[in-house]
């Protein structure tokens, strides 16, 4: 599908750039004039696939983060969040709401619910010890 | 930093006012701040609100419901207030309204 604009950026995985990934993904997006709620859906989706990197990916050791937004025609956002973390055994289990392998540190297993009711589509690679990338798309109304 | 809390106390109620955005990296300072005013005050109704968060991702989920434990092992309970349209399409998903009282 035809690029009508692209950013792309790499941030060390350091809790802080959880609100600069949400920042600079709006602030491009914003071009695209989403509408205030379909904004908020990105900013969030984005905010879960970061976190994910951070806390799970990037557990025992930090590394990048590479994220790629791109306009594309038909008013759709593409999305990308790549991590070179420690990747996920069982993506399929990983993916049920409520699964989380990080009880004790109050976390919920909601990420993936989340980013897959606030986008339309919802795609997620990994393996273990190579890492982990989710890709997620939304059409503009 | 992306948050602020402050701990309101008038008459019957306790609350914590939140400011900005929630997410994994500022939840750790609102959850320290909650947690060591339940400890010390053991409080029966604890109220958290939301008027001025402008952002939550699931890590206010998990937020809400370690507070609404810590409280209930103290004999509290806990409460959420003023949450705005983005905070509660979160908190419907979560199914948190059956444990946690959402005004
Ligand atoms: N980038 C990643 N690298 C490694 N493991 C991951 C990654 N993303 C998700 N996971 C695994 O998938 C599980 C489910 O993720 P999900 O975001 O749905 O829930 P959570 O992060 O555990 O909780 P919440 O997002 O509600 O705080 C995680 O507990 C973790 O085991
Ligand atoms: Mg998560």
């Amino acid at each position: 599908m035809e690029i009508i604009n692209e950013v792309k950026f790499v941030m060390p995985s350091m809790s802080v750039n959880e609100s600069t990934a949400r920042a600079v993904v709006s602030s491009f997006v914003i071009q695209a004039d989403p509408t205030v709620e379909e904004l908020s859906d990105i900013r969030t989706a984005v905010s879960e696939a970061v976190t994910n990197s951070i806390v799970h990916g990037y557990r025992h050791y930090s590394g990048k983060i590479e994220i790629t937004v791109r306009i594309l025609a038909e008013r759709k956002i593409y999305i990308k969040i790549k991590d070179r973390g420690c990747g996920i055994e069982d993506v399929k289990q990983a993916m049920e709401p409520l699964f989380t392998t990080a009880p004790e540190e109050e976390r919920s297993g909601l990420g993936f619910s989340v980013m897959q009711s606030f986008m339309d589509r919802l795609i997620v690679r990994s393996k273990p010890n190579i890492g982990t990338t989710v890709t997620m798309y939304k059409r503009l109304g | 930093m992306s948050v602020k809390v402050e701990i309101k106390s008038e008459r019957d109620c306790v609350s914590a006012v939140l400011k900005g955005e929630i997410d994994h990296h500022s939840a750790r300072e609102v959850r320290a701040e909650i947690d060591s005013y339940i400890v010390t005050y053991q409080p029966e109704k604890f109220v958290i609100d939301f008027k001025g968060v402008t952002f939550m991702d699931s890590s206010g989920v998990g937020l809400i419901l370690g507070r609404s434990k810590l409280l209930k092992e103290c004999g509290g309970e806990l409460e959420v207030r003023n949450a705005s349209a983005s905070v509660k399409r979160v908190l419907k998903l979560s199914g948190i309204e059956r444990i946690v009282n959402i005004i």
